[in-house]
Order: C-alpha cells, then sequence, then structure tokens
C-alpha cells in the first residue's frame, strides 16, 4: 500500500493525539503508520505495570519524556491486598537509567517506591521536571530530599495520600537556593514538620508558583506569610488552620487572603477553626474546587455559610455532615456543580451525620451539569435513583456506597437493582459504576444490557448467581476493570468466556465462589493472562485440592508473562 | 430519618414509566416489569453481608440477619431499619467491620481515626514557651503533639531563627541542619523545663507524655548553666509520684 505522505508530515499530523488511546489506534492502521508513532510518541501511559517490561516500552518508544505507571489493584486502596504484593517502581527507573531515557515526568499510582528509587530518580535524569506520586508508599522524607537536592529544573512535586515515613531531616530545606522553576509543590500527606523559614524562603523564590498545598504543620502565621509572598497561588492547600480569630496574626491573614484573587482551588483545612472561616470568604465567589472532605470539625451551619459564597464550584468534595440540608443548599448555590464527593466522617458509627436518597435526589435536581459522584450514604431507595437518573443523564462517573453493603430500599424493602437499572438505562455515557445495597442478578442483566460504555465496575456483596456476572461479561463490550467482592460468583461465570478477558486490563474476585481447579484451567487455556492467586492465611500450593475456594484472585492480560518478583502468598498458575 | 407520605409520592408515575423488562421474556422478566422481586427465595445462595461477618468477626449476627436478609413481608413498610432516629423499632445492629467497608482510602481512614481520638480543639492546651535569650515568648498547644519527639520538633522550628547568632561561621548551614539543631536544643546547652500544676519546674520527658500534657503550664527552654539546680527537686517529685 502506497504512503503519500512522508514520515515527518505523519509525525506532525501525530503530535495533535493527545490522548494514548487515540495513538494506540493509529500504530494498528499499518505498519508505516506504528513505526512513526512509536518514534515520536512521548508521553506512554501503562495502566498495569506489570503487563508489559520497562524494557519492551523503551524499546517501541525510545523517545518517551513522560512515564505514567499504574501499580497495585484497585482494592489495595481498601486493604484487600497483602502490602508486599508488589509494584515496585525500581526496575522502571533502573531500566530508563540504562538505556539513556531523556526522562521528564513521573508519574505513579499505587506503586511501592523506595528511597533507594527516588535516589536512582534524582541522580539519573537532569531533566527531570514533575514527579507525581498518587497513593505510593515505601519512601520516607530522605528520598523526597533526594529529589529536591539534585533536580535543578524540578517544576512540579506533588505528593496525593502516600504513605510516607518522616525522618526529620529537613527535605524542604534541600531545595537549593537556585531552585526558582517550582510551579506546583503539593506535601499535604507528610505527618512530620518541615522548616517554615525555608518554606517561606522556597516560596518567595519561585514566583512562578501556581499551586501550593501545605500539610498539617504548617501553622496560620506561616500560611499568612507565605500568601504574601505568593498572591499569584491558583490552588492552595492550608496547613492547620487553626488561630485565635481575634489576633492581629488572623487580620493579617484576611488581608493576604483578599490579595489573592486567582486561587481557583482550596483545600485541606486537616485542622480549623471554624470562627477562622470568614478569612476564606472573599476568594470563595471564585472557586471552581473546593476539598473538605478532611475538615471534620466544621459545624454544619458554618460549612452552609461558607457554601453559599461558592456559586461558581465544579467541584466538591466534602464530609457526609453537611447533611441533606447543606446539600439542598449546595444544589441551590452551585449551579455549575459537575463533580460531588461525599465521603462519611464516621466509619464505624450508625451516625446520625450521614446523608441519604434526599440529598442526592437535591443535587440531581439542582445541579444540571453534574457528571460525576461518588457518594456514602446512609440509606437509598429506588425512587430516588430514578428520579437521579431522569435528572442527570449525563453521569459519566457514578459511584455509590451505603454505609451498610446490602442493605435494601427501607421504603419497599426491595434491592436496588431498579434504581441502578434507571441509572445504566439513561446515563448512556457513563464508564465508571460502583454498586452497593441490597443487589440480586436482575442488577446485572441491566447492566449488560445497557452499559454500553461501562469501562470499570466495581461490586461487592451483591448477586445471587454466575448469572449475574455472565450478564456483565458478555454485555459491556468496553469493559476494562471488574472488581468484585463477597458476592457468590463462580467457576461457571468465570469460565464461560476466557478470551473476555484478554480485552480487558484486569478482574479481581474476592470471597467469591471459584476454586482453584478453575483457575488452573483458565491460566492453562490463558497464556497470555497472569492468573495470580492471593492466599495469606493458608498457603496454596501444588498439593491444594482443586476444590479449594480462592481468598483473592487477581488475573490481567501481560505481553511477558508471569512476574518474577511477587511474594510467597501470591502463586502465578 | 422519616419514611412515609413523601417518598410515596416521588414513586408516583415515574417508576410506571420505566419499563426494564426484556421483551419476550421469562419468568424472571415478569418480575421485572412489575419492579418487585418475586418471593422465590432468591436471596438464598448469596453470601450475604450477614454471612461475611460471620465469617470474618464470627460475630453473632441474629439481629442483622433479621434486619437485612427477610423479604419484607412480615414487616411494615414504615420500619426503618436504620436506626438514626428515635423512630425505630429496635436499637441499631451493631457496626461490625468488615475489611474494607466501607471503601475508604487507608489515609483517609487513618486521619479520621486520629481526629476521633484527639477530639478537636474545644480542648486545646495552651501553653507560653520561653527560650533563654530570644526576644520573645512563643505559644504552642500540647494537644497538637502526640510525643516528645513532636513537640521537639516543633520547638526546634520555632526557635530556629533564634539559634543564628550561635552558629558561628558555619552559619545558614548548620540552622538548617536539623540534627545540628537538635543537637543544639538536647544538649546540655540548652534544657527543656515545664512548670507543673504545683508551680515546680521539671526536666521534659520524665513522665508519660499524656500525663505532661496534663500537668504542663508553660515550658522554658533555659541554657544548660542554670538548668543545674533543677535536677534534684525533679528526681524528688518523681520519686514523690511513684
Amino acid at each position: 500500500m502506497m504512503n503519500y505522505f512522508p514520515d515527518e508530515v505523519l509525525e506532525h499530523v501525530f503530535d495533535f493525539l493527545e490522548s494514548h488511546r487515540d495513538r494506540n489506534a493509529v500504530s494498528l492502521v499499518c505498519q508505516s503508520w506504528y513505526r512513526v508513532e512509536r518514534f515520536s510518541r512521548e508521553k506512554v501511559f501503562i495502566g498495569n505495570c506489570y503487563a508489559i517490561s520497562p524494557e519492551r516500552v523503551i524499546a517501541r518508544f525510545p523517545r518517551v519524556r513522560s512515564l505514567t505507571l499504574k501499580g497495585k489493584p484497585h482494592f489495595a486502596d481498601f486493604n484487600l491486598v497483602p502490602s508486599d504484593w508488589g509494584g515496585f517502581v525500581l526496575p522502571w527507573i533502573e531500566a530508563m537509567a540504562r538505556s539513556g531515557v531523556n526522562l521528564e515526568e513521573l508519574r505513579l499510582k499505587r506503586m511501592v517506591v523506595s528511597d533507594e528509587s527516588l535516589e536512582l530518580l534524582a541522580r539519573s535524569f537532569p531533566n527531570l521536571r514533575s514527579l507525581v506520586l498518587v497513593s505510593c508508599e515505601g519512601f520516607t522524607t530522605d528520598g523526597l530530599a533526594a529529589i529536591a537536592s539534585n533536580c535543578r529544573f524540578l517544576t512540579e512535586l506533588d505528593l496525593q495520600e502516600n504513605e510516607v515515613e518522616d525522618r526529620r531531616g529537613q527535605w524542604l530545606s534541600c531545595f537549593p537556593d537556585s531552585c526558582t522553576s517550582l510551579v506546583s509543590l503539593n506535601f499535604a500527606c507528610l505527618k512530620g514538620e518541615v522548616n517554615l523559614a525555608a518554606l517561606e524562603r522556597l516560596v518567595a523564590r519561585n514566583h512562578n508558583l501556581r499551586s501550593l498545598r501545605l500539610n498539617h504543620a504548617v501553622p496560620l502565621d506561616a500560611l499568612q506569610k507565605i500568601l504574601m509572598q505568593a498572591p499569584q497561588l491558583v490552588d492552595l492547600g492550608t496547613g492547620s488552620y487553626v488561630h485565635d480569630p481575634d489576633s492581629d496574626t488572623y487580620n493579617k491573614l484576611k488581608s493576604a487572603v483578599q490579595k489573592c484573587t486567582s486561587i481557583r482551588s482550596l483545600s485541606g483545612f486537616l485542622d480549623v477553626a471554624p470562627r477562622c472561616l470568614p478569612a476564606i470568604y472573599p476568594i470563595c465567589l471564585n472557586l471552581t474546587s473546593l476539598n473538605l472532605s478532611y475538615a471534620s470539625l466544621i459545624h454544619n451551619s458554618e460549612l452552609i455559610k461558607l457554601i453559599h459564597h461558592c456559586s461558581q464550584l465544579q467541584r466538591l468534595w466534602i464530609l457526609d455532615c453537611i447533611g441533606d440540608k447543606g446539600l439542598g443548599v449546595v444544589a441551590s448555590t452551585c449551579k455549575e456543580l459537575q463533580e460531588l464527593r461525599v465521603f462519611p466522617s464516621d466509619i464505624h458509627g450508625v451516625g446520625s451525620a450521614a446523608v441519604t436518597e434526599e440529598g442526592l435526589v437535591a443535587i440531581s435536581a439542582g445541579c444540571p451539569k453534574l457528571n460525576s459522584i461518588l457518594y456514602f450514604c446512609q440509606q437509598m431507595t429506588n425512587a430516588a435513583l430514578i428520579t437521579v437518573a431522569k435528572n442527570c443523564p449525563n453521569f459519566i462517573r457514578f459511584r455509590l456506597c451505603t454505609l451498610n453493603p446490602t442493605i435494601p430500599d427501607p421504603v419497599t424493602m426491595q434491592p436496588l437493582d431498579e434504581g441502578f437499572g434507571a441509572i445504566v438505562q439513561s446515563c448512556k455515557g457513563l464508564k465508571r459504576l460502583s454498586l452497593s445495597g441490597l443487589l440480586t442478578d436482575q442488577v446485572f442483566l441491566y447492566i449488560g444490557m445497557y452499559a454500553e460504555q461501562l469501562e470499570m465496575l466495581s461490586v461487592a456483596f451483591a448477586g445471587d448467581s454466575d448469572k449475574g456476572m455472565l450478564y456483565v461479561l458478555n454485555g459491556c463490550k468496553k469493559l476494562k476493570k471488574l472488581e468484585i467482592r463477597d458476592s457468590p460468583f463462580g467457576n461457571v461465570a468465570l469460565l464461560a468466556d476466557v478470551g473476555k478477558y484478554e480485552t480487558m486490563r484486569s478482574l479481581w474476585m474476592s470471597s467469591c465462589e471459584v476454586t482453584l481447579g478453575a483457575c488452573k484451567t483458565l491460566a492453562k487455556k490463558m497464556p497470555r493472562l497472569n492468573v495470580e492467586v492471593i492466599n495469606e492465611n493458608d498457603l496454596i500450593d501444588a498439593s491444594s485440592d482443586d476444590r479449594q475456594k480462592v481468598e483473592k484472585m487477581y488475573l490481567y492480560r501481560t505481553l511477558v508473562g508471569p512476574r518474577e518478583d511477587a511474594p510467597e502468598f501470591v502463586w502465578t498458575l | 430519618m422519616e419514611v412515609g407520605q413523601k417518598r410515596v409520592n416521588m414513586l408516583g408515575e415515574d417508576e410506571t414509566e420505566l419499563r426494564l423488562g426484556l421483551p419476550g421474556g421469562g419468568g424472571d422478566h415478569v418480575a421485572a416489569k412489575n419492579g418487585t422481586h418475586t418471593a422465590k427465595g432468591s436471596y438464598n445462595g448469596k453470601r450475604g453481608f450477614n454471612e461475611t461477618m460471620d465469617l470474618k468477626l464470627k460475630l453473632s449476627s441474629k439481629e442483622t440477619a433479621a434486619a437485612t436478609v427477610d423479604e419484607g413481608k412480615d414487616l411494615p413498610k414504615e420500619r426503618n431499619l436504620l436506626g438514626g432516629s428515635g423512630d425505630s423499632v429496635k436499637p441499631p445492629p451493631a457496626k461490625a467491620q468488615v475489611v474494607g467497608w466501607p471503601p475508604v482510602r487507608s489515609f483517609r481512614r487513618n486521619i479520621l481515626a486520629q481526629k476521633s481520638s484527639t477530639g478537636g480543639h474545644e480542648d486545646a492546651a495552651f501553653v507560653k514557651v520561653s527560650m533563654d535569650g530570644a526576644p520573645y515568648l512563643r505559644k504552642v498547644d500540647l494537644k497538637m503533639y502526640k510525643s516528645y519527639q513532636e513537640l521537639s520538633d516543633a520547638l526546634g522550628n520555632m526557635f530556629s531563627s533564634f539559634t543564628i547568632g550561635t552558629c558561628g561561621s558555619q552559619g545558614m548551614k548548620d540552622f538548617m541542619n536539623e540534627s545540628k539543631l537538635m543537637d543544639l536544643l538536647n544538649s546540655s546547652d540548652y534544657v527543656p523545663s515545664y512548670e507543673d500544676k504545683d508551680g515546680d519546674w521539671m526536666h521534659v520527658g520524665d513522665v508519660p507524655w499524656e500525663m505532661f500534657v496534663d500537668s504542663c503550664k508553660r515550658l522554658r527552654i533555659m541554657k544548660g548553666t542554670e538548668a543545674i539546680g533543677l535536677a534534684p527537686r525533679a528526681m524528688e517529685k518523681c520519686k514523690n509520684r511513684s
């Protein structure tokens, strides 16, 4: 087939393709497109670090400058995956260092990152500009010190919800005086103290700083001084927001905040003195994003007062102590709202703080642009879900979590099948769905029938039989990730369509009815899947009975066979 | 939570409009069209929340089993299972904990757990902190810290600017070097002491942290040379306490 365009032209055209999915599609067209595309791809996204090896990635994309890697399965977030399961970044950094990759950006999610990895990263890639770590673990502030000291052109250091051991080594002071390139600095998840004087000086000399998220150890008087130096901030995460509102410091804070007219995103408030909240009212009008989901000490009434000022909000993360009434205020104030997350404030009790279906219905009625929701609630009804589905046909992400995972509709005592059915039927663009409440096979029938764009489904304590899982596997053509816990799906469902799993990134099943024998059968039939059996309690090995049920199974497509770093309790069949 | 007329009205037309049954389906689908679930005992065979609780936590879940597994025939519709309000027929089921439910990231879970144990700022314990040679005093809230180490770090931060003068030619480098600072504060040059409820000046670090927070009225970081008279009384005090 004739190639009408010289490579340079093709490359130029491909430059316009941002998403890795588009680039993947383009590289399948023909050999020459594949070739041009691979030499021009600079941003590489690897959704499962075990699906491919670093060497092969580098071989295919030698010009890679930005790498995104994801490690552990999603349920690792909820302590369902043992901590030594895997997901180590070191081999990737070593491989890139060996190959002389000019790495500028590294984004990791749910990976194990050691100080050694960070030190190697800092030493090997002088042009490193951006390091983003989300839900990672395994490193200490010593590793951060290495990054701060060595990465001369660092623009972004973004640490989100990582488990970091604090070594009290003044990592922040390791940014040299010559560091003036920072645009984004987020250390909100760190538990220890930072050198405040060093922080203030750092902010003062980094005039391009747009995003700054402090940890709880940074007191309000330091915040005030920092804001004076950085009125250009667009995104601010406060540290400890506690002070005497009658003090001089607080007044200074008020005037500092008023000068920060560019702030569009606000978060933090891990420690908060509610009487100090009025200082931020002036910037509320401009806020498009507000995260108060750690601020459990703010009373309902103060929250509502605050929300009244925030009419431009597009994203709101909040605790359920806001209550249904508070959500009503959100509904009437925040007409631009696109994403809402309501987190539980009381995980253990049967708190009266929680929200119910009323809040959700109010939001759906008041916020026409809503497309993404994560909602932890006390209860939900089918009627409410049906109403929500009618009000908001544009949901892309819909995650509902009832605090009691098998609670039925309290009005009708029925399962929530009809409610979720309405959601999937109405929201034709739905890509991600999490279910909870009492659910039978019926809900899966609906999902299989209607959720045509669904890519990720999370199931817990749901369904009656293998039919449920089969409806989903047969119906959802675009399914990429399926994660199931504590549901009665077994071997029949697992083995019905083994080819399906090569079209997906991964399948997780824990506390289901799947047996060792079925896992072995699957692994044998599908050599390009890694079928991992994770049994911490009773070690499973060659002598185990095939009829034994498997505690946890994680399978994923891969081009590189069983991984070599699996711990003892993980058996790749 | 009131469960009653309001919700019934919501059901109204909307529910009948929505037809989710399959064309030409079987018995199962008849149930779907009616929007109800046939009482075929289809809840059986499912490993529900309750069973899991039994398996995982070995709790007696008779109460909770009754709450969620029954098919609704015997219960009045107004019954509120959740127990959040005074309307409930019986006390709420014990909220036992299944691993990973509700699905909240460990990071968030830990923060919330911490919050509930520290109880918030109604109980703040602000005390004055003076350091010999410093031009002015500071105040710290002892409840913000959970150990002597944390307090020491925070004090180090607060008073770091005052130690520049003592750093000699190494200057800024030493000042920024936290371990040197800690050495300074921990060395015989400086002794952290506190005034307790009885008005006595004590050496910081002798008693368990919680006891210290309860009894500390103010802190003083004194120069070593002045601390000589401190020790004997501190020893006496400890003896009296134990």
